[in-house]
């Protein structure tokens, strides 16, 4: 909504006048739209959204370490059965997708929309990777006995891994759809969109690092 | 914000080809463009319409939740109570504190902040209009869905804090806390979305030369209060999907058979649940920072301070949270440290109290009705507070916990708080939102009989508590020693029933009176400190025809009053030459949009589905996805609409910029 303030000439004068005042509250950001902090109110609204996707796993993060020790009700535990070097290369896969993920905004900055494309979809395609990694691991666990319901540990365990399984099929969706938006020739050289996603794009990568610490990594 | 419409947003989206801007992207609707009639009030994405629903829509729920609590109360009234059954009592008293905090006080909130804070900071509406509307009907959606209960068999019997195992399948076998469940998550959904937005608002649309320490009190207490909501609704969240997890799907989170932890439940309910009340009385304190410099003709005494005793109230309130649970067990050390800390929040509290009292002091006073609901929050929290700081000390906490001695104390703060403050605010900013006042005389009777009914109802509930009464029976029996008490409650309660229906009349009589006499009311009526009395009343759609430029605190207050020597007000200028007159005509404003109700309509299908079918989960989740790309992919605002584009370039250069940018429109409805 970046029109609503439109704005009479003499407000303009007016703003024009304080930013150049040492007591102003007004910066213009990138792209000259005038807001106080000089961040846009898109980009903004992703950090304080992301802000608030921390508690959201923090809550489950606390969770599993309360449970992962517990199968009072049988069944196996989930880290009974890990494969750490499987799960350390569907990882690595993700956290390269946040390379490829630079690598997009950087093209789109440079007004290099081919690139742009062929990043997006590049960083699409490694999320993809990782997502089936997991589809496989939870199958693989299911057949060795330790379904959702089996015991606290499971149940917390495809939670937390789940949720975030679904934070980065959402993520997939956003680059699919800005790489459609793209090839129709509707995001704009410098366009702060594609810069937003992967705000979303790296923050899930980041739980992803403290999820395979938490989960996989520490006994 | 664009310093013209004429320019790119950072998520413009080129319409091409020039064929022009999409106006129906996904070809099912064309864009609205009705300015009144109910069509008017579904597609709006004004934030003073969606403060006005929000409002109305608390006052339905809070009739709801009023006769939930009569019920209550003529159940109690007499000793071995015929009047409902023990499980129908469990639903009553669930589903008044459950509709009491989500769907009365939150929203009423919420109203309250939606309408004012652009009002003042001076802009022309919030950051993210539909994302806006979006939240009020998700919180409707939510709220109905969750009332929806009554009549599809059996309605919530868990409790408001819904405590694990008890919250079970075993323990509570109908779908009761599903709709619980589903309905708050929901209702979370319209915080999150609420907090984002208003955080924006606050931090990146204030006026030129509003810093943040320029604010008025209320927006600033609305901004601790969202930022609390941020950070606490998710964690409520995620433990909702884990019980709908448990409930559904059979997974063991609170299942103690297979082991689990009961105290889980209660650690991430109360991790949000206290900050919870301070998200409920927070925009109260805010309310009566700004009437209480208004009727006393003195600026807010020790202005940093309130503000960052509301800060340090936002922060503090995160370690406090077990003091709700020193009877579960979780061992001295956690128990002292909670009860020092919670002693210690009592501090930035105080603060405030004495802050208030100390504007008041030497001021000019006037008792109108406002005033009057000010100063009973003052008073009335100041008693709640106290006895709140009894349940800090857990060994006195110990006996305390579970009885009516903590219902007494909750009410004094909720309702003799936070309510108190919010009928103060529906009296002061009556004139400004609708353009005629509520009758002053009918006011103060309503206060009146409002306090004196709330002393009756809970503070008995004092003594009954510490005689040793529980919370949550259904009855009791002859001989204790209840019964006096419990009468005198039940008169109590059927008095405030009494008040709010007085409420009710004075906006009937008072606007019908207003018809009749057809009077403009005037911008300034209360000879007001703050933005929003710069604008006419009621407040034109596009709030200020220029956009003001702040040099000081009280801007308002200050082009109408100077100083003589001694420090004391004297007028420089009329009202009516610093008021705006709302004529502007050339002011560009975003576009009314079906979408966001499309959206919230998919949600409680889904929700729905999860507890009936799963067929019609892929229904109600197809109809969420449309609706998100619909929201997504049009433009803003609709470059058609027949409004005057004077000074403003050429109408075919207006770029369609696009919306909010999809990653939060996705990522938000995750959790």
């Amino acid at each position: 909504m970046t029109d609503i303030s439109a704005v009479t000439a003499e407000e303009r004068a007016a703003k024009e006048a304080l930013t150049t005042a040492p007591s102003s509250a007004m910066i213009e950001d990138s792209h000259g739209h005038v807001t106080n902090t000089g961040i846009s109110n898109e980009k903004l609204a992703m950090w304080v959204f992301l802000g608030s996707e921390c508690l959201l796993f923090g809550g489950l993060i606390s969770t599993f370490m309360l449970y992962k020790e517990n199968n009072e009700a049988g069944g196996p535990l989930p880290s009974d059965l890990y494969d750490i070097p499987f799960t350390s290369i569907s990882s690595f896969v993700l956290l390269m997708s946040s390379l490829t993920m630079v690598l997009a905004v950087a093209a789109i900055g440079r007004g290099d929309h081919r690139k742009l494309r062929t990043w997006l979809l590049a960083t699409a395609l490694l999320g993809g990777i990782f997502i089936s990694g997991q589809v496989y691991e939870f199958q693989l666990f299911v057949k060795e006995g330790m379904g959702f319901t089996t015991n606290t540990a499971s149940s917390a365990f495809y939670a937390l891994t789940g949720f975030h399984g679904v934070h980065v099929s959402i993520g997939i969706v956003m680059l699919i759809s800005a790489f459609t938006l793209s090839a129709r020739g509707r995001i704009p050289t410098g366009s702060e969109s594609i810069e937003i996603i992967g705000l979303y794009w790296h923050f899930v990568d980041v739980v992803w690092i403290v999820i395979f610490t938490v989960v996989y990594l520490i006994k | 914000m664009s310093l013209t419409p004429t320019e790119a947003g950072p998520l413009a989206l080129p319409t091409g080809n020039g064929r022009g801007p999409a106006r129906n992207p996904l070809g099912v609707f064309s864009r609205p463009r009705t300015t009144t009639g109910w069509r008017s009030w579904v597609t709006t994405v004004d934030h003073k319409k969606i403060g006005i629903m929000y409002g109305a829509a608390a006052l339905v729920f809070f009739v709801i939740g009023g006769i939930e609590a009569l019920l209550i109360r003529v159940q109690l009234a007499t000793p071995s109570g015929q009047l409902l059954s023990a499980d129908l009592y469990n639903q009553v008293f669930t589903m008044h504190g459950t509709t009491m905090v989500f769907l009365v006080v939150m929203p009423i909130g919420s109203a309250l902040m939606n309408y004012l804070i652009p009002l003042q900071i001076g802009a022309r509406d919030v950051a993210f209009p539909r994302l806006n509307a979006f939240g009020f009907w998700v919180f409707l959606a939510g709220g109905l869905m969750l009332n929806s209960s009554w009549l599809l068999g059996h309605a919530p019997d868990g409790g408001w804090f819904n405590y694990a195992p008890n919250n079970g399948v075993a323990f509570s076998p109908h779908h009761g806390i599903d709709f619980w469940n589903m309905g708050l998550i929901m209702t979370g959904l319209a915080s999150l979305t609420g907090a984002i937005n208003l955080i924006v608002t606050c931090l990146n649309m204030r006026a030129p030369g509003m810093t943040l320490m320029k604010m008025p009190v209320f927006t600033w207490m609305a901004l601790v209060t969202q930022f609390l909501l941020l950070f606490a609704i998710p964690v409520l969240t995620s433990a909702q999907f884990l019980l709908m997890f448990d409930r559904l799907f059979g997974a063991n989170f609170f299942n103690v058979e297979a082991g689990a932890d009961p105290l889980l439940w209660e650690h991430l309910f109360w991790i949000f649940g206290h900050p919870e009340v301070y998200i409920m009385i927070l925009p109260a304190f805010g309310v009566v920072s700004e009437i209480i410099p208004v009727f006393s003709r003195k600026p807010l005494f020790g202005y940093p301070f309130m503000v960052f005793s509301g800060i340090a109230i936002g922060f503090m309130g995160w370690g406090v949270w077990a003091h709700h649970m020193f009877a579960s067990g979780i061992g001295p050390i956690s128990v002292a440290a909670f009860s020092v800390s919670t002693m210690f929040i009592a501090v930035p509290t105080g603060v405030k109290v004495l802050n208030w009292l100390a504007t008041m002091w030497g001021g000019k006073l006037r008792f109108s009705t406002p005033m009057l609901f000010a100063i009973g929050l003052v008073s009335m929290f100041t008693i709640g507070g106290l006895s709140g700081v009894t349940h800090a000390v857990s060994p006195s906490d110990t006996q305390q916990t579970d009885t009516y001695y903590i219902v007494a104390h909750f009410h004094y703060v909720l309702f003799g708080g936070a309510l108190l403050g919010f009928l103060g605010g529906f009296y002061f900013w009556w004139p400004k939102a609708f353009g005629y006042a509520l009758d002053d005389k009918l006011g103060k009777v309503n206060f009146w009989v409002i306090l004196i009914g709330f002393n009756m109802t809970f503070g008995p509930m004092h003594i009954l508590g510490l005689q040793g009464m529980p919370r949550r029976i259904y009855t009791y029996s002859d001989g204790y020693g209840f019964n006096f008490w419990n009468f005198v409650s039940t008169i109590g309660a059927f008095i405030i029933a009494l008040a709010v229906v007085m409420f009710f009349a004075n906006i009937v009589v008072s606007r019908r009176r207003a018809r009749a006499a057809a009077k403009v009311m005037a911008a300034d009526p209360w000879d007001g400190r703050s933005l929003e009395w710069m604008v006419p009343s009621p407040t034109p759609e596009h709030n200020f025809d220029e956009v003001p430029v702040i040099t000081q605190f009280d801007d308002f207050w200050h082009r109408k009053y100077g100083e003589d020597d001694k420090g004391r007000p004297v007028r420089i200028a009329a009202t009516a030459d610093v008021v705006q007159t709302g004529d502007a005509t050339d002011v560009h404003l975003p576009s009314p949009s079906y979408w966001p109700l499309v959206l919230a309509a998919g949600l409680p299908i889904v929700g729905y589905g999860l507890i009936y079918n799963l067929w019609l989960c892929l229904v109600g989740g197809l109809f969420v996805i449309a609706a998100i790309y619909g929201l997504t992919l049009e433009p803003a605002s609709d470059d058609e609409a027949p409004h005057d584009h004077g000074g403003h370039g050429p109408a075919g250069d207006d770029t369609t910029t696009g919306a909010e940018a999809a990653p939060e429109q996705e990522a938000a409805l995750v959790d």
